[in-house]
């Protein structure tokens, strides 16, 4: 297919996954600001806003993280582009442009989140409760990936779509876990303590994962279980190991119908490779947040791989 | 007289570039005025395109090179017999209508200075007088001094400095023949020089004016004198952009330098 | 107070063509056609075919106002406008050819050489070409009023790409969807097959070099286009990629398109962008839209390009009056399909009687397009018709003027009921190895009471329009 509509496709799933992590960001936040007498309230959420990537420019066009202008930067504001907003018109806009590439369904979904968005960006906010906000993304986000499994052609284009979908969230996993990674780290002070247990209630919910993990392991939290489950549990949905799995399988199956692999496909395969055979005393023996550190590099060099063999058009 | 040619032209990119497409107007002219003997056009990595002839009557060809690439060189290499038809374009083939040469381009657009120096033309005997007193208007008004002026300079802007080069000349030339209707156009080429004392650019330019009767007619107002034995014709156009020996474009984010080496020589005979 | 032609009744009787649409029209119940309306909008809004208007901001999300009360023409109307149709449609592209090669036309002096050659329009990098099949304009849009039972003038013609034929095909498909009745009780000829024959159209002038099936695509300017809808539409029902210019490149001998398997080669263009945009070495340096060397792979026959470069001047408003000449001159025939009258504010007669008689003329830019730039006198303030005659003077050259012709009219449902209104017709008439029509076209429809001017951007909606069969 044409390199440019595989770029579309890609794109549009990466920026559905994006807003809908926004919106699991917001809702963990209004959770704490709920909870009282919350010690480093401020800190929780910059927190959010660094693992979004987006504290910088809050700090500029705000200041200090008020949570109204939190929720603002993070849903609505164009200004930044990890904002529901940015991302549910990015995706809209990609669709748009590759319409014919899409059934009518996912288009529907797609175009009726926009249309939704631009009725919502039209209401006073003081009408708008955060968690219907939250609620409607996640909604449509589902919406989206529902319509695309059930009606979307098995070909290349429905490849390149999972693989942003894959990429995308495995990245953003990685990315909380990292902020957050203190929390895991068996410090002194922690040892007999336990872990805060706000801490890692936020950190499962961001994943919406907490009922999950409690199914899965059951019995005390402790760090060594929850970095197993978001990093290695290949039956967590959002685990680093079920997103590079995922991407590999894409990329294996466009390998086949092209007749030819790529680098990408080798990198993918070394990654997975390495979650598949690592175990989290490893993981926290080299350090959590070096880690993750290396696994956001890899995921980065994956994407630019991604770009050069397949979408950048310039593909031999 | 029997000219050697070697023209070298290399691009620079400071970041390797992802590709380059060039179109060339770079093989001499058929016409009874020049018979080519030998002629090569080399580009490193080049991959030639298709070759046709243009309505003018140019051969084109087009070249791509494949990125990444920071270095492409140009050679043109060859050798010409020419002979002197007192700049009569005699034996040429075209397709291409005169009246195409009546369209203005932004270059060759005329301003009150420009309609006022067309004034030269006035009480000549024929058109072809017309176009020689417009010649040496032309040569008056703008005197010879590389540098003054660049490459997107306009007649009218160098006829207010005064100076400029070959270019310049040409498009004023071309300005004043068409404001008063003859059709004119540019001509990009090689001269020889030959040691008359004169400053002479290697890799020349001038105009062709429509005469009834003669058909194109070259005119050089830089060398005050129409094309000669000295004189080798490459392709013509609108103004010196569609003319352009070498157009070409590079696909990326490197900044072009550009280095150009013309020598023409007198063949030992 | 001039009389116009209605389309559907004739001396107080219903005309044929229209006769089962009387007692379609007389029983339906006033909610009935509100909620047909209401569907028909939705549909379109759902499928998304919108149109946003040229300068003018606003919607982009806008829609084409449909009017569902159709367009009729009998066999055998349909059978002289046809024929009419494809006569012009090969004397413009006998006079194309001609005028980029020998120039028979004009050493004739049957039309003036600087019309032709010093036409923004004529494009000298294509001087001396012969495109596959001889074919510059592949589809022509062929602008057609009528003002009685068998009089019908063409307005202008559309040799670049002309656009609308989404419309013609939607207009159709949704009133199939909303009125199955209508289409069992009328026998109304398809217009379905118009891509399949377009794009066997476009693949009869690949290049002599290209073997086997051709590769066509659809180059658009870009999803920001006003009619980027159509160009998708377009290459969606062909079975082709949509590219813009990015998407292609020229190495070798060949243009190939860039895909997420390597390069491949592709054969014909169907471009909508215009001649300026196609290639930044030939045309215009700054352009971001085209592909650098697309022309001289054209020119070595690596490529076919539909339309072929330089085939505007063939539609430019100036060249408009010779068309009959052409058909003349090149087919040796008598014009089928007349002209509108045309005054040349180029000629200095010419413009005397324009600025005499502004306020009973329309008056166009030659270049204009979409309904801008132009004037309709009787429709107009005397201050507006003023302002215009200033216009004029400036820059005699660039305006003809036209009468105000009485453009027949369609019932068309309105606010208060069914009343008549203006309409315009385009059929879209394709040229390749051989030369084909589809039964129908692009009905526009002056939607303003009185109003003349049928452009979507100034307030035109369009219809359905049906040929029935024999």
């Amino acid at each position: 297919m044409l390199s440019r509509t595989a770029d579309n496709l890609y794109w549009i799933a990466r920026y559905m996954e994006r807003a809908d992590i926004a919106a699991r960001l917001l809702e963990v936040g209004s959770r704490i600001s709920l909870l009282p007498g919350v010690q480093g309230y401020r800190s929780e959420w910059d927190s959010l806003l660094q693992s979004s990537g987006t504290a910088d420019g809050f700090a500029k066009k705000y200041g200090d993280p008020v949570q109204r202008n939190i929720e603002s930067y993070l849903f609505f504001d164009r200004d930044n582009p990890s904002s529901v907003a940015s991302c549910i018109t990015a995706a809209r806009e990609n669709a748009r442009i590759v319409r014919t590439a899409l059934t009518s369904q996912v288009w529907d979904a797609l175009n009726t989140a926009f249309q939704e968005l631009r009725q919502l960006e039209r209401t006073p906010r003081s009408e708008l409760e955060l968690s219907l906000l939250t609620d409607w993304v996640m909604r449509h986000a589902a919406m989206v990936r529902g319509a695309i499994d059930a009606t979307l052609l098995r070909n290349d284009g429905y490849n390149f779509l999972n693989i942003g979908y894959y990429l995308e969230r495995g990245d953003n996993t990685a990315r909380l876990m990292d902020v957050k990674y203190y929390v895991l780290l068996p410090r002194v002070d922690f040892v007999g303590s336990g872990l805060d247990n706000y801490q890692w209630a936020t950190l499962l919910r961001a994943m919406g994962a907490q009922r999950a993990f409690h199914w899965a392991y059951g019995g005390e939290v402790t760090a060594a279980k929850i970095a197993h489950f978001l990093i290695l549990n290949p039956q967590s949905p959002r685990s680093l190991i079920t997103c590079v799995a995922g991407t590999n399988a894409h990329l294996a199956r466009l390998a086949k119908a092209y007749g030819r692999a790529t680098l990408a496909q080798s990198k993918a395969a070394a990654i997975l490779a390495e979650l598949e055979t690592t175990t989290v005393d490893a993981i926290i023996d080299e350090g959590l947040h070096e880690f993750l550190s290396r696994f956001i590099g890899e995921s980065a060099v994956l994407g630019h791989l991604m770009h050069e063999c397949y979408l950048s058009g310039d593909v031999r | 007289m029997r000219l050697i040619v070697d023209h070298v032209t290399r691009y620079t990119y400071d970041v390797p570039v992802r590709g380059v497409v060039q179109s060339h107007r770079l093989t001499p002219s058929a016409f009874d005025g020049q018979t080519v003997l030998e002629w090569s056009v080399e580009v490193s990595d080049g991959i030639p395109g298709g070759v046709f002839r243009d309505g003018a009557g140019d051969r084109v060809q087009s070249w791509s090179v494949q990125g990444p690439v920071s270095e492409i060189l140009v050679r043109v290499r060859g050798t010409v017999e020419t002979v002197d038809l007192a700049g009569v374009l005699r034996g040429h083939r075209e397709v291409a209508k005169p009246e195409v040469y009546m369209q203005e381009t932004a270059p060759t657009r005329v301003d009150t200075a420009l309609i006022e120096l067309s004034k030269a033309a006035e009480g000549a005997a024929n058109q072809l007088d017309a176009a020689h007193k417009l010649s040496d208007a032309v040569a008056e008004a703008i005197a010879y001094r590389p540098g003054a002026t660049t490459a997107h300079t306009t007649a009218a802007e160098a006829l207010a400095l005064g100076e400029g080069v070959c270019q310049d000349h040409a498009h004023a030339l071309i300005a004043l023949a068409r404001h008063i209707g003859i059709p004119a156009r540019y001509v990009s080429g090689y001269l020889f020089a030959d040691g008359d004392g004169k400053q002479h650019e290697a890799a020349h330019a001038w105009a062709e004016l429509w005469m009834p009767g003669l058909g194109w007619v070259g005119f050089d107002p830089a060398n005050r004198c129409c094309p000669d034995e000295r004189y080798i014709r490459l392709g013509s156009g609108l103004d010196a952009l569609n003319a352009a020996p070498i157009r070409g474009t590079a696909r990326g984010q490197g900044q072009e330098s550009l280095d150009v080496t013309v020598a023409v020589v007198a063949a030992q005979q | 107070m001039t009389s116009y032609f209605n389309e559907m009744y004739q001396d107080g009787a219903v005309r044929a063509p229209y006769a089962r649409l009387e007692d379609w029209m007389r029983t339906m119940p006033a909610e009935f056609r509100q909620m047909k309306q209401a569907e028909a909008e939705a549909l379109f809004r759902r499928i998304g075919i919108t149109f946003a208007v040229y300068g003018e901001g606003g919607d982009p999300d806008r829609l084409i106002p449909f009017d569902m009360f159709p367009r009729v023409f009998t066999a055998t109307e349909w059978g002289k406008l046809e024929r009419g149709i494809k006569q012009r449609a090969r004397a413009l592209n006998a006079f194309l050819v001609d005028v980029y090669g020998r120039g028979e036309i004009v050493r004739a002096g049957r039309i003036p050489a600087r019309l032709v050659y010093q036409n923004e329009a004529y494009e000298k990098a294509v001087v001396g070409f012969v495109p596959p099949k001889g074919v510059y304009s592949h589809i022509v849009g062929i602008d057609l009023v009528r003002t009685g039972a068998e009089d019908f003038f063409v307005l202008e013609d559309n040799c670049r790409t002309p656009s609308g034929v989404s419309y013609m095909l939607e207009n159709r498909e949704i009133m199939m969807r909303m009125f199955p009745d209508l289409f069992r009780e009328n026998r109304i000829q398809p217009v379905d097959s118009y891509s399949d024959r377009l794009r066997r159209t476009l693949a009869s002038v690949a290049p002599a070099k290209c073997r086997g099936e051709p590769t066509v695509v659809l180059l658009t300017p870009g999803h920001f286009n006003s009619a980027y809808y159509e160009h998708s539409f377009l290459a969606d029902l062909m079975g082709v990629e949509l590219v813009e210019g990015q998407d292609l490149f020229v190495e070798g001998e060949y243009c190939w398109m860039r895909t997420t398997e390597g390069p491949k080669r592709v054969d014909v263009i169907y471009r909508r962008i215009d001649d300026a945009f196609l290639d930044p070495l030939c045309f215009n340096p700054s352009s971001m839209l085209g592909v650098p060397g697309l022309m001289d792979v054209y020119r070595s026959g690596g490529v076919s390009i539909c339309s072929a470069p330089g085939a505007g001047v063939a539609d430019d408003k100036a060249v408009y009056t010779y068309v009959p000449e052409m058909v003349r001159f090149y087919l040796g025939e008598e014009p089928l399909l007349q002209n509108v009258p045309t005054w040349q504010c180029a000629k200095a007669d010419d413009l005397k009687y324009v600025l005499d008689k502004m306020e009973e003329l329309v008056v166009k830019e030659v270049h204009g397009s979409g309904g801008y730039g132009m004037l309709v006198g009787p429709k107009s303030s005397k201050a507006e018709v003023e302002a215009f005659r200033h216009k004029v003077m400036e820059d005699p050259d660039n305006y003809i003027a036209q009468p105000t012709l009485a453009l027949s009219t369609t019932p068309t449902f309105v606010q208060e009921g069914i009343a008549p209104r203006h309409v315009d017709l385009r059929p879209y008439c394709l040229v390749g190895e051989s030369i084909d029509l589809v039964p129908g076209g692009l009905t526009r429809v002056a939607l303003k009471e009185g109003s003349l001017v049928v452009n979507s951007s100034q307030g035109g909606g369009v219809k359905d329009t049906w040929v029935l069969a024999e």
